[in-house]
């Protein structure tokens, strides 16, 4: 079922700027070429009843309910599959075609059920819409869908089931699961009355390879694919655009409402980003945001031993200030900081440093970006001129090599992956450099010429071999580059990656890598036209992060891959808004904008605004906070939506720094992990419940829009408000556009974007200035934004962490599809029908090794921690690396990864980690006692 | 601050510029990363720990860390 808003035109828009003019019913209607008669007639207000015809779908042409007549052609076209031409006369009703389509639909009422009243289409069934328009109450041929009539349905799926008894085998289902999603799950097995929507083969749909993005929910006529969510919540009344809380493709929903509550999200097919698609996560798993876990009340407590106690938010707040303020005349100014969160706002992260810079007076604020993209900044920011990606996603479809470096889209960014996936199905090259075999390496009507199977750690060494090969094979864009770029710096780069050690035969050794697998892979690069990298965690959590982030810059200004549609290099986000909190001044040396702290004239501009002195020294990271909290020189800290002790690497070293802080304030949705460390709670609030904007990986900043109340009573912004006013630094703003025009008037990336211009044009990709007023889809265009580009020589250098004989294996770390990150909201979903713990991949002859079976709890040590985990032996591995994700605390995962990181931005090394892995009998003793000290630590509330 | 811990980030710094071939180049280019990403109570630290003989930092570590 579409959005209650929606108005189908039955096929997808024609991409063609050439006007061609028709008459349809007697009236003039002119539409782009290559438009369906269908869509051009429902533009101009006609509807041509359809079945298996919808708008995000290829035309068909199998229901025969849309024909229509067309002067001059003989028989009666399907107006879905037939093009508009210049001077057609088309009829679109007449005795003829009502004759025809009534027996049609009484052909598909022959075989569907006539229990209307009763069904769970509840008045949304285009089936009940074309028989009530055309006046068809029953059927000659048969009564009452005989043959499918007892067929079992399918309600495995926790968010939709499958009814057989209501399809009438359109194909809009598998259509959708083919063009939209991309995963070909379904298929219609069986000829005539014996035609049924089958998943995979002959699977329950929570079994088969569907991965429940709802596309075929959404396509779907009747009711035979059904959401659940909306059965008891009623119809839902409205619907309020917003942007996803999840991950960083940002997709546009609208959420369907009922009085206050969300029936359900629906993709919005004008959304930019997405274009009316939606994953797992977006589409179904938002009921964390009314779980009864949702702290409601503030809380307070003088030991992190004590129980905690409700309390005002005037106390709480009063108290968090007063705590501050006591440190800072204890211990100095530079004793308190804060976290600004990438699930928040751009206008909450914005609050959040201004309170840190402003109202506490030090620049020790950081984010969560510290833990993955820091390194994206810090490499594209000095290469480029921008720390940000180049492109728009749609860029993608004008790519003829797509290079994945470090990433797993089909997981962590399932909604640009489909865009991904349809254009290697049309044609473009795929190169995937990544230790494991991830989903995209082979899959239906996709395989990746190169799959470049490096070791963890070795990166670098591939990057430099890539180069190596287009210097010395001559397949440079010299031209471009010398034009575009600080040629002495160009120059240097290409006598550094020439050198033989970076040969593809030498860093075979080092990389695992085989030399000829690369030298074809450079080359296919190389040629291109149009290449394009797309790149995730893969690339940034290592200790050479940002050398690689430099490395994949250089290698794209040296093949003249930058500044137009199809190419560029594309960090791929992982939360929300890890861009925004980035673009928002959340790092401790830099304002909004990423100007440098010391810069004057910056600085100056932010005091007279704030009316304040600022600091012109770079404040502490967040690695760094903990470290000082331990020397006793750090002592208090304002955590918002961020969870330090299950996200951050080397969990021990973490607990120990916050339990020796004498205030924390954790700002959060539920008690997560780091609460449990914390003197003072600040109920936070989800993204239904407040007004903002989100920035995703293409600088796309979109509304976020108000759907509910607070359920504590005040969104973020409004507490980190109360807390700047009870430190003495009053923050005046009535909403949260009234901070954005503050963002703008401090930043000159941001300096045209207001609420009204969002609302007006949907979304605005950053920079949006008097250059470019409505935006800046790919940057770069013409000349680099810092002038010219500048070359980094990037010596490989090995990690620290090497396997031995202590520690043989490599562990890397990452996340699968349907949960997200820390699991704070998806383990409170139904998601966990899917994956309800943190498993070990481990490759089948390194189980065989220790005798490990699928499903074992094996331990995993390393020389910071150990933890248990059960094991999935699996050849999407290669020898000598295993992997695991840290959704789930009781998984302890970050008790084994190190403090190594990377060496510009302090962005930690959870790629690598030597590791132990060893067959064990039980889960570990810290699994036990986390769930007991959880227990333990509810709220009084949840007690 | 964990002075070892600070010691193996100056050297993995000093790992990034030693590729430039130019060692007054390299030693400033470690000297204003320190400047413009390290807090205060950190270049101080590793101020202390050069003067202190600078057990465990590199040459180019050292040589970027006395330009502080």
């Amino acid at each position: 079922m579409y959005s209650i808003d929606h108005k189908d035109l039955g096929t997808p828009a024609a991409i063609s700027n050439e006007p061609v003019t028709l008459d349809i019913d007697g009236s003039p209607v002119t539409v782009p070429a290559g438009t369906s008669i269908m869509r051009a007639a429902a533009l101009a207000g006609t509807r041509i009843p359809k079945l298996c015809a919808t708008d995000t779908l290829k035309a068909f042409g199998s229901c025969r309910l849309c024909l229509v007549e067309i002067e001059g052609r003989r028989g009666f076209p399907a107006s879905c599959t037939t093009e508009v031409a210049p001077g057609m006369k088309v009829r679109t009703q007449s005795s003829r075609l009502l004759q025809l389509r009534r027996g049609v639909v009484e052909l598909y009422v022959s075989d569907h059920p006539l229990d209307c009243a009763t069904c769970p289409a509840d008045g949304h069934c285009e089936l009940q819409d074309a028989a009530a328009e055309l006046g068809v109450e029953g059927s000659r041929y048969a009564s009452g869908g005989a043959t499918q009539r007892g067929a079992l349905q399918d309600a495995s799926n926790p968010y939709f089931a499958f009814n057989p008894d209501l399809c009438i085998v359109c194909s809009r289902c598998v259509r959708a699961c083919d063009e939209v999603q991309g995963t070909l799950a379904l298929t219609i097995e069986g000829r005539g009355f014996e035609s049924r929507v089958s998943a995979s083969q002959h699977e329950s749909f929570v079994e088969s390879e569907c991965v429940s993005c709802g596309a075929c929910v959404e396509a779907c006529p009747t009711a035979a694919l059904t959401e659940k969510s909306p059965l008891g919540l009623g119809a839902p009344t409205q619907a309020v655009t917003t942007t996803c809380g999840y991950c960083g493709v940002g997709c546009s929903l609208k959420a369907e409402v009922k009085d206050t509550k969300v029936v359900r999200m629906v993709p919005n097919r004008a959304g930019t980003a997405n274009k009316g698609h939606a994953c797992v996560k977006g589409r179904f798993a938002f009921g964390y945001a009314t779980h009864p876990d949702r702290i409601r009340r503030p809380m307070i407590r003088q030991r992190i031993t004590d129980p905690w106690r409700e309390v005002s938010w005037e106390e709480a707040i009063g108290h968090a200030a007063a705590e501050f303020r006591r440190i800072q005349g204890k211990y100095g100014p530079d004793s308190v900081g804060g976290i600004t969160s990438s699930r928040c706002t751009n206008e909450e992260t914005f609050l959040v440093q201004k309170l840190v810079r402003a109202a506490l007076g030090t620049n020790n604020v950081d984010t969560c970006a510290r833990v993955c993209h820091s390194a994206t900044g810090y490499g594209l920011k000095h290469t480029l001129g921008e720390s940000a990606g180049t492109q728009a996603f749609t860029s993608v479809m004008q790519a003829d090599v797509i290079v994945v470096i470090g990433a797993n889209p089909t997981d962590g960014h399932p909604v640009f992956a489909s865009q991904l996936k349809r254009r290697l199905r049309q044609g473009a090259k795929l190169i995937v450099i990544d230790p494991r075999a991830i989903d995209l390496v082979r899959s239906p009507h996709i395989e990746a010429v190169a799959h470049l199977q490096l070791r963890p750690g070795t990166n670098v060494a591939v990057i430099n071999a890539f180069a190596h090969v287009v210097v010395t094979e001559g397949l440079a864009s010299n031209a471009y580059a010398e034009a575009r770029c600080e040629v002495d710096s160009y120059r240097q780069w290409k006598a550094f990656v020439a050198d033989a050690r970076y040969s593809p035969e030498a860093t075979e050794e080092i990389s695992g890598v085989p030399a000829a697998l690369l030298r074809a892979a450079a080359r296919i690069y190389a040629a291109g036209p149009n290449s394009a990298i797309y790149y995730g965690l893969g690339v940034t959590e290592h200790s050479q992060g940002t050398t690689m982030v430099m490395g994949i810059a250089n290698l794209a200004m040296a093949t003249g891959n930058l500044g137009r549609e199809g190419v560029g290099v594309s960090p791929l986000r992982g939360q929300n808004n890890v861009q925004g909190s980035c673009d928002m001044g959340s790092f401790p040396h830099e304002f909004s904008g990423y100007r440098h702290v010391s810069d004057g004239a910056t600085r100056g501009l932010f005091e007279a605004a704030w009316n304040v002195k600022l600091a012109s020294e770079p404040g502490l990271r967040i690695p760094n906070m903990f470290e000082a909290a331990l020397d006793g020189s750090f002592r208090g800290l304002y955590i918002q939506g961020e969870d330090f002790v299950q996200s951050d690497p080397n969990t021990n070293h973490v607990v120990a720094a916050l339990s020796a802080m004498e205030c924390v304030v954790v700002q959060d949705l539920f008690l997560v992990e780091t609460a449990r460390y914390a003197h003072i709670f600040l109920p936070g609030a989800s993204f239904l419940e407040k007004d903002g904007t989100f920035t995703n990986a293409e600088r796309r900043i979109s509304r976020v829009r108000k759907v509910m109340e607070p359920l504590a009573g005040l969104a973020d912004w409004e507490v980190t408000m109360q807390l700047a006013q009870a430190l003495g630094y009053p923050m005046h703003y009535s909403h949260p556009s009234e901070i954005m025009d503050e963002i703008a008037r401090l930043t000159p990336t941001f300096r045209g974007v207001t609420y009204d211009k969002l609302e007006r044009l949907g979304s605005i990709q950053w920079p949006c200035n008097d250059a470019a007023p409505d935006g800046t889809p790919t940057m770069h265009v013409g000349s680099f934004v810092r002038g010219k580009g500048k070359f980094y020589l990037t010596e490989y250098v090995a990690t620290s962490e090497r396997s031995t004989s202590r520690f043989p294996l490599l562990l890397t770390t990452g996340r699968v599809l349907f949960q997200y990150n820390v699991g704070t909201q998806t383990r409170r979903t139904a998601n966990l029908a899917w994956q309800a713990e943190d498993r070990l991949e481990i490759h089948p002859d390194d189980a065989e090794d220790r005798g490990i079976a699928d499903g074992d709890w094996v331990g995993v040590s390393s020389r910071t921690g150990d933890t248990v985990l059960r094991a999935i032996v699996s050849r999407r591995m290669t020898p000598g690396v295993v992997y695991t994700t840290f959704h789930f605390p009781e998984s302890g995962v970050n008790l084994v990864t190190t403090e190594n990181s990377d060496w510009a931005t302090n962005c930690p090394e959870y790629k690598v980690t030597a590791v132990n892995v060893v067959r064990v009998g039980q889960p570990e003793a810290w699994q036990a006692r986390i769930r007991a000290e959880r227990s333990a630590q509810r709220s009084p509330a949840l007690r | 601050m964990n002075i070892e811990r600070l010691v193996a980030m100056a050297n993995d710094i000093a790992a990034f510029f030693a590729a430039d071939p130019n060692p007054d180049a390299a030693a400033e280019q470690v000297a204003n990363h320190l400047r413009r990403f390290w807090a205060p109570r950190m270049r101080d630290a590793i101020k202390r720990c050069l003067q202190q003989g600078g057990a465990g930092l590199s040459p180019l570590a050292r040589r970027g860390i006395e330009r502080l």
